[in-house]
């Protein structure tokens, strides 16, 4: 056997992370699950839905995936989601000019709160969980005032609508085309740049990063910068979706985005996990709770049921080591 | 003279969280328009208990270095059980609380095993069984609705001789029943030490399972005094999803601001309690200045971005930069 042979890569087989693989394992069995109950869950039709109604949690999961790998954690997301969808069309109904900045604008306000976040956790070393918290309460506490505590008049400008609902290439809708754009920049920040190596280094040990000459503050700062971002963006989509913003509509994202950034294998105490795993998770989360609902489970039931299917997923592969 | 030292320097922060409660509570009281009344103190005592007794649940298991994102939904949970259990006869009632109690503990314990033999991650475990409790909540009350025997619940949210709250005597009665105890013992001094380390605490030959498993248990028991209390005061069990998350969000930052440090190993339950009284106050300080109620969040917001930055204030301290990375 010559030397070349032994220092190529690792088969496919072996690189293949078993989380990941669990994870897609699980995807196949719930539509084998749904299958059973209905034809319709093997139909393009029923799939792609699904697949337009999973790229706004992919979306927005993306971000949160970033702020996990540097073992932290971004709590903020319920609201950035709501800010980015209430500022977007509040300017979107000015004009021509306000609906094509609604977008740009939204994503910049989530933007700015990470900006927050990242500092406070960054140069102010305050517990993620706890500054997320704080942004989390003021960027509730501005929309609040800025209401009065209603949900907003505005909707959506018809640009926002378009790039969550039109079709810019036949059969496939532009969410799942905005998710696959956010997934392919997450991606190639991840793997192929040294912002992606200082992710997973400071995820690792940020002391040792920091030793290692990587500026670590101004990489954390950018990380909670891309989270809002991403909430943000997630905001817009819904709301160009729904047509409308609403008062806590990103409440109902928060913990879906965490359990399928841990679920696709992510660690939470930061320095391991791959996109493609989030993606599982993502379409996990999402064929589970659409399985739910057309079995037509009441509210409670899909609760016990998540719940349970989370924590046992995670003692099927997320366990951590025995002490010794 | 060292060892009174020693002791301050550990109470540090619940003397902290007890300065900021008592400067805004008068304040409070000063523009209060019925001033310092028992009236007053008696509303503002009913309110402050509940987070109270959900802040102690949750820095039980802060102090293990773990956190419980569920003891709002064990909250919940209780009192929505509290609502159907606690009614008819002095003995049923009797029977119902003891009950209540005995089910929050069980989500705490259930929690606790999950963590300790599942080895899964507070943070996470946490989340997804507080969804389990929340659904067992709805399932129990679709709508909002039930009774409590009312003699008792007034009983506990009245007045001792015409003065107390009987609700923060319960509160004191149960800190010292629970806390002390658990402080004092060696399964508590374990917990402080798996907090701080635990692979120190490991290799030392401490009883880290009894340790993190009483410290779990012990805080789903004080978030199911907490459900029972808020039946006491409602009268009625709601499973709303909104008000179990404010309860984990704001337990978090209370038990922050009471000086529980949320790396784990120090901090206490009293501290936490202070927290709680202080956050509440600083939330219901808008009412008495008569300010537009639409303010209130944002105002409570600014107040925790403040409160939280100010242990920043620490860092001047640092001399070495490497532990900016704790």
């Amino acid at each position: 056997m010559s030397l070349a042979v032994k220092n190529a890569r690792p088969s496919l087989w072996r690189r293949l992370d078993p989380a990941v693989a669990t994870a897609f394992g699980c995807i196949v069995l719930l539509l084998f699950v749904g299958s059973l109950y209905s034809r319709n869950f093997l139909s393009p039709e029923y799939l792609l839905q699904q697949l337009k109604v999973a790229s706004f949690l992919g979306v927005i999961a993306s971000g949160m995936m970033l702020a996990i790998l540097i073992g932290q954690i971004d709590l903020s997301l319920p609201w950035v989601v709501t800010v980015g969808a209430m500022m977007s069309c509040a300017i979107g109904g000015h004009g021509t000019w306000g609906s094509l900045l609604a977008a740009p604008v939204g994503i910049l306000c989530g933007i700015a709160i990470g900006l927050v976040n990242g500092v406070g956790v960054a140069y102010l070393r305050i517990p993620s969980m706890i500054i997320t918290l704080a942004t989390n309460a003021v960027a509730q506490g501005l929309m609040v005032v800025y209401t009065g505590g209603f949900s907003p008049r505005d909707s959506a400008s018809p640009v926002m609508r378009y790039i969550a609902t039109g079709f810019a290439i036949p059969g496939l809708p532009n969410a799942v085309l905005c998710w696959a754009l956010v997934g392919a920049v997450t991606v190639i920040l991840l793997t192929r740049t040294t912002f992606g190596r200082a992710i997973y280094g400071i995820g690792n040990r940020e002391r040792a990063a920091y030793l290692s000459g990587v500026n670590t503050r101004a990489i954390v700062v950018v990380v909670f910068a891309l989270s809002g971002g991403a909430s943000a963006f997630g905001g817009v989509l819904l709301a160009g979706y729904a047509s409308k913003a609403a008062q806590s509509m990103g409440d109902a994202y928060l913990l879906p985005a965490i359990a399928a950034v841990v679920l696709g294998g992510t660690s939470i105490l930061g320095g391991k996990g791959t996109y493609l795993g989030t993606v599982a998770g993502v379409l996990l989360i999402t064929l589970l709770q659409s399985i739910l609902s057309v079995m037509q489970i009441p509210e409670f039931g899909r609760q016990i049921i998540y719940g349970v299917v989370i924590i046992g997923m995670l003692l099927l592969y997320g366990r951590e080591r025995l002490l010794r | 003279m060292r060892d009174w030292r020693f002791w301050l320097a550990g109470q540090r922060g619940a003397l902290l969280a007890f300065a900021i409660f008592v400067v805004m509570f008068t304040i409070y009281c000063a523009n209060h328009p019925a001033g310092f009344s028992v009236n007053v103190v008696e509303t503002a005592a009913n309110k402050g208990v509940l987070l109270a007794f959900v802040a102690m649940a949750q820095s039980f298991v802060v102090i293990t270095a773990g956190i419980d994102l569920s003891v709002g939904m064990i909250f919940t949970l209780t009192n929505c059980l509290a609502s159907a259990l606690v009614i008819g006869s002095p003995l049923s009632a009797g029977l119902g609380v003891i009950a209540v109690l005995a089910a929050g503990a069980l989500c705490g314990a259930i929690n606790g095993l999950i963590v300790i033999y599942g080895r899964l991650q507070p943070i996470v475990a946490t989340i997804a069984s507080g969804a389990v409790f929340f659904g067992l909540a709805l399932a129990l009350r679709p709508t909002p609705g039930g009774g409590v025997e009312e003699t008792l619940a007034d009983a506990f949210t009245g007045r001792l001789f015409d003065t107390i709250p009987a609700s923060l005597v319960t509160l004191v009665a149960v800190a010292a029943l629970v806390w002390i105890p658990f402080r004092r013992s060696v399964t508590g001094r374990a917990a402080y030490a798996v907090g701080s380390s635990e692979p120190a605490a490991y290799m030392s030959g401490v009883p880290i399972r009894r340790a993190k498993f009483v410290a779990y248990t012990l805080s789903g028991l004080l978030a199911g005094f907490g459900g029972l209390f808020l039946t006491f005061f409602t009268y009625t069990g709601d499973a709303a999803y909104a008000s179990g998350n404010t309860y984990t969000l704001f337990s978090i930052a209370a038990v922050v601001l009471g000086g529980v440090s949320l790396f784990g190993g120090s901090g206490s339950a009293i501290g936490a309690i202070f927290g709680a009284l202080a956050f509440r106050t600083i939330g219901d300080l808008l009412f008495v200045f008569d300010f537009d109620p639409l303010w209130q969040p944002l105002f409570q917001g600014v107040v925790l971005l403040l409160a939280v930055s100010i242990s920043a204030f620490g860092l001047l301290r640092v001399r070495n930069r490497l532990d900016w990375f704790g």
